[in-house]
């Protein structure tokens, strides 16, 4: 049995995993090393630790894949169990590490469980998803499935480590796929944009845009039900205005804003309500059109419905500007702030976001090479080695590197992903999506933070972070499935 | 749908992500330069300033090391106050007021606690100060003053300021320049080039080696060492002559217009403005308003010449053929024009032609040769525009365009000066109106430098060398034409013989016969010029500035000058003595008429200086 999985392994990923953690070691080396002349074994330095992190992983690895599929699938809620404990015992037992006691001491040294958390997670929701009683679509299955996610979360938020519980947001992505109702998506994401147009113009100004956005939106609905051929013209125009506001926002956060203050200098009020007005209605329109031919759009409009919705809308509005003033800490409002481009400080609260886009932004076309960083050997990057290793990858190795990086992270999610839709067990592909779900999170969360389009979360970024605790989640998680997906031929 | 979701995520995702990336790395290039200037430090070396040599290869200026104590706040740690205090030997309050004085300035960047220590205070203090953390010193180079006299000429150094910065990018705060005289005018060659050294820092500032092998590091090129024209011993000469006194004495060689001596007084010792004491000293000076020891007389005092200017009226004369040497114009203790105006003279035999009308300064018969060169043209405006012309030629009226840091232009009138004062066309006027101009009064202002650069010319016989203090660079002589190419004044040379003839008898027959040399074959001219001051308000005249101008050896002089004593009483009285005294020292290297230095140098004018501020009624001219 043993013989036939390791053939059966899927070696592209494992290549990826390698050129991942090997390419990672390489920046993390290049930021922590000195001149003085250390020996590469020796452990004082950050580069040694990590190399010896990655070579234990290696005995992980091979016991991830020694085990019998049969064994996480039966054993996944003892482990899921375990690993809530190890967690709640860190409030006994746990060791304070740079404000957070997210650590267990054992000497030699430190580990971090909310890191393997993950994994027992990802094996409990799998076992859950798949379990023959359980469905989805019903409301008494998916608060338990949230049970799940939210339980290992609600102990490390207050530990405090808000940045590693928020990873367990990407456990949706596999319950979506499952089966979970589109709706709890859209309020999701709906909410997350509210949410940032709020801080950025204010209730007022977002609450008119909602209300215009529905406007589109029925607007569209009556369209659909008497000029139904005419919307594809519509739909081209507004992709290309999509594509625009899109293009803008990759550019600098910050331009948008300050294009919006020039036109709020320049124009009279109403004039430019009018081209944010002009925005919400056209993709309310677009979001119209995607939904036509659903059920929806065939009935007559529900006006109690859209009441009810934009009600929803200024409720929530007001609210997270009531709980951004009155609420949030100082330290919360400067993240947002900074990244928003609502305050420019680069000396304090943004100094970290700012010194890594200059390390970064400093590379150019190729970089300056490997341990030529400027930017880097100067130390001006805090956090450089674990939560920041990529703006030493920006500076190093510059454009093509850095693309380098992101593009190895994309293949590494699509071929997980692909890997977990040939699944022909329903725990496997719960179990991959998770992995996936969890590995994105965390990619998009820190590369978007080092490069400046996120406020600071500070989670490390997969395989490239220094960090023994995280290489070893990162590779049990990733193994584990990777020990599935090999069994995916034994099972019936 | 579901499927596609979170491919489709996945792969906006990158997009973006590479998209921002292209903006931060290609796109956007302002940060690369935000990245250099944090993570690099420019460190500069500065070369050695030049030194600068008198013409004998007499070392007149180098340089001396000093120590500063520094001290960055922030590296401070506790430390024995009381030892830190005794070993420089200031007070603990002292010390106190200067680390809180740095606090405030920065607790990063270095200010001095203690500028400027000797060599043995430095020895000692370099055994105890690893007992001090945060202290350190700093060696920099200050100006070595190997002479007491010529400040006016040398100039000073001091910290460049910020106007200076913003339009050079040479310069940087704290960086030495040159502020006056010589060290202000050839800044470029005695400063050298500064290396630069690129450090690579971390991001509390601290170096750590440097940046990329320091490949990009230049060494500093050292200042170049200047010869100047001054004579040391001459100048030195000159400044012991001139104490108690003010005005100012300008000697030049004839030959190549390189100036010898360029005394002004009073004058300062440049040593004063150095290092420490430079701030409190400089104000002192600065603020000395009745004395005005910062005022280099010899080259921005603009004075009526007097009668030394007689001698540029003869030869325009000859030039414009009004006069020939045998004219005799009658003298009756003066020259009377219109119905009662009277220009006076003093009592000589008379009636005078052209030589002994020199020698014996008679000013009625300027008179007369000056309206003839005026009445030669139909109008006087033609004529007096002619006049200016020929004076303009021996370098009057305007800049020299030298190289000495300060200069003024002094002021020849002519048509466009006299049609404003007389309302021309409305009233007219006619040469007597101008007659001052005869005999170098009213109108015509002229610097010391300016009339020895004219004597110059006399000597020459129609030429001169635009006056310069520049002699070599590194040892090579300079070859700027400005300096080396002859200018030529509008007279030609035949017409010169009769008028150095008459500055010749002026030491045998005329005004200066006592101040004879008897083997040096001397020329020259007295002047006594009249002058006057506001003082509150109050227009008052004040004793006559003592003039003389000479030059020497008659035949291919050696030195030409012009002396100037500020209410000096007659031409022969002060500044004739001086300039004959000069000479003598110039060209024999020693001093016979020991009686005429004694006389001078025990003589002191303070008394008539202080008259006008003394608030009480005082005689001129006694």
């Amino acid at each position: 049995m043993a013989k036939s999985s390791i053939a059966a392994i899927d070696w592209i990923t494992v290549l990826l995993f390698i050129l991942l953690v090997g390419f990672g070691w390489g920046n993390i080396y290049s930021s922590s090393y000195s001149d003085e002349v250390f020996s590469i074994t020796d452990l004082s330095q950050v580069y040694s630790k990590q190399g010896l992190w990655i070579v234990l992983s290696i005995f992980l690895i091979i016991v991830t894949q020694a085990i019998e599929v049969k064994f996480y699938e039966g054993f996944a809620g003892v482990i899921f169990v375990g690993s809530l404990v190890s967690l709640l015992g860190l409030f006994v037992f746990g060791k304070t590490i740079s404000g957070a006691t997210s650590w267990y001491n054992l000497g030699f040294m430190s580990i971090q469980p909310s890191e393997f958390a993950k994994a027992a997670t990802a094996l409990a929701l799998a076992k859950f998803l798949s379990d023959m009683q359980t469905n989805i679509k019903r409301v008494n299955h998916q608060l338990k499935a949230f049970l799940i996610i939210a339980l290992p979360a609600l102990i490390i938020v207050p530990q405090p480590d808000p940045g590693s519980a928020l990873v367990y947001a990407a456990f949706f992505f596999p319950l979506y796929r499952e089966g979970l109702a589109p709706i709890y998506l859209i309020i999701g994401a709906s909410a997350a944009i509210l949410f940032v147009a709020t801080l950025l113009f204010g209730p007022l100004l977002v609450v008119i845009g909602a209300v215009l956005f529905v406007l589109g939106f029925l607007m569209m609905q009556f369209m659909n039900l008497h000029h139904e051929r005419r919307s594809r013209t519509y739909t081209l125009i507004i992709i290309v205005i999509l594509a625009l506001c899109v293009l803008r926002y990759t550019l600098s956060m910050t331009t948008i804003v300050e294009t919006l203050t020039a036109y709020l200098e320049i124009l009279v009020p109403i004039l430019n309500y009018s081209i944010l007005g002009i925005l919400a209605l056209v993709i309310g329109f677009f979001i119209g059109l995607l939904s036509k031919g659903t059920a929806t759009q065939r009935q007559k409009p529900n006006y109690l419905m859209y009441i009810a919705t934009l009600a929803v809308i200024v409720g929530f509005c007001y609210s997270v500007s009531y709980i951004y003033t009155n609420v949030f800490e100082e330290r919360h409002r400067n993240r947002f702030d900074i990244v928003l481009g609502k305050a420019v400080d680069a000396k304090g609260i943004g100094y970290n976001t700012n010194q890594s886009q200059i390390a970064i932004g400093s590379g150019g076309w190729f970089g300056k090479g490997w341990k030529e960083g400027t930017q880097t050997k100067g130390g001006f990057v805090p956090e450089q080695h674990t939560d920041y290793i990529f703006s030493t990858v920006g500076e190093e190795w510059g454009f093509l590197g850095s693309t380098l990086v992101i593009l190895l992270f994309v293949f590494l999610l699509i071929r997980l992903l692909i890997l977990a839709e040939r699944q022909k067990s329903q725990f496997s592909r719960v179990y991959g999506y998770s992995v996936v779900g969890v590995l994105f999170v965390h990619f998009a969360v820190n590369v978007g933070m080092v490069i400046g389009l996120l406020p600071t979360v500070g989670i490390p970024l997969p395989f490239f972070s220094y960090g023994g605790s995280g290489l070893w989640g990162f590779t049990v998680l990733l193994f584990i499935f990777i020990k599935l997906d090999a069994n995916r031929v034994n099972e019936w | 749908m579901r499927k596609l979701l979170l491919y489709l995520v996945i792969i906006v995702t990158g997009v973006v992500f590479i998209s921002r990336l292209f903006y931060l790395q290609i796109y956007n290039t302002s940060y690369a330069a935000l990245s250099e200037d944090n993570a690099i430090k420019i460190l500069y070396d500065y070369p050695q300033r030049g030194a600068i040599y008198d013409r004998n290869g007499k070392l007149l200026v180098s340089n001396q090391p000093s120590y500063d104590v520094m001290v960055i706040p922030r590296e401070l740690k506790s430390f024995d106050t009381l030892e830190f205090c005794s070993v420089l030997n200031i007070t603990k309050e002292k010390l106190i007021k200067q680390l809180k004085k740095a606090r405030v300035y920065s607790p990063r960047i270095p200010s001095v606690v203690i500028p400027q220590l000797t060599k043995d205070e430095y020895a000692y203090l370099q055994e105890k100060m690893r007992k001090f953390s945060g202290f350190y010193i700093q060696q920099r180079s200050l100006r070595d003053y190997h002479t007491h006299n010529a400040a006016n000429v040398l100039g000073y150094i001091g910290e460049v300021n910020d106007a200076l910065i913003q339009k050079n990018n040479y310069y940087q705060s704290g960086d030495l320049i040159g502020i006056d005289g010589v060290e202000k005018q050839y800044e470029k060659q005695l400063r050298g080039i500064k290396g630069v050294k690129y450090i690579q820092k971390d991001r509390f500032n601290r170096d750590i080696g440097p940046y990329k092998e320091g490949i990009f590091d230049t060494l500093p090129v050292n200042g170049q060492d200047l010869t100047i024209t001054l004579d040391g011993e001459l100048q030195a000469y000159g400044e012991l002559l001139m104490q108690n006194k003010r005005g100012g004495i300008v000697a030049l060689e004839p030959a190549s217009g390189e100036i010898l001596a360029l005394v002004t007084a009073p004058s300062y010792k440049p040593e004063l403005l150095v290092g420490r004491k430079r701030s409190p000293n400089f104000t002192k000076l600065y603020y000395d308003t009745i004395a005005k020891p910062l005022f280099d007389r010899g080259v921005k005092g603009e004075y009526p010449p007097g009668s030394p200017f007689k001698t540029i009226n003869a030869l325009i004369a000859l030039q414009e053929g009004v006069v020939t040497l045998e004219d005799r114009f009658s003298c009756n203790m003066g020259y009377r024009y219109g119905r009662s105006s009277k220009l006076g003279c003093h009592s000589h035999a008379g009636p005078l032609n052209m030589i002994p009308g020199i020698s014996n300064s008679c000013n009625a018969y300027f008179a007369n040769v000056y309206r003839r060169i005026i009445e030669k043209y139909d109008t006087p405006q033609e004529g007096i525009d002619r006049w200016k012309k020929h004076v303009q030629s021996f370098g009057m009226g305007k800049y020299l365009g030298n190289d000495l840091s300060a200069g003024r232009p002094g002021k020849i009138p002519g048509s466009k000066e006299y049609n404003r004062r007389y309302e021309y066309p409305k009233y007219k006027w006619y040469a007597t109106a101008t007659l001052s101009n005869a005999i170098g009064q009213g109108e015509v202002l002229t610097t010391p430098i300016q009339m020895a650069n004219f004597t110059a010319a006399i000597g020459n016989k129609g030429y001169y060398h635009t006056p310069h203090i520049i002699k070599a660079v590194d040892g090579n002589p300079i070859e700027e034409e400005n300096y080396t190419k002859r200018k030529y004044t509008t007279i030609d040379t035949k017409h010169f013989a009769p008028v150095i003839e008459g500055m010749h008898q002026v030491f045998t027959m005329g005004t200066a016969r006592s101040l004879q040399s008897k083997d040096i074959d001397i020329c020259g001219k007295t002047g006594t010029a009249e002058n006057y001051v506001r003082i509150k308000g109050k227009r008052m005249q004040l004793t006559d500035h003592s003039v003389f101008v000479a030059f020497a050896p008659k035949d291919n002089p050696k030195i030409a000058l012009a002396v100037f004593v500020e209410n000096g009483y007659w031409g022969s009285r002060y500044a004739g003595r001086i300039a004959t005294l000069m000479v003598e020292k110039y060209l024999k290297k020693q001093i016979e008429r020991t009686d005429l230095e004694d006389w001078i140098l025990t003589h002191s004018l303070e008394e008539e200086y202080a008259k006008p501020y003394s608030e009480e009624p005082f005689t001129i001219n006694h």
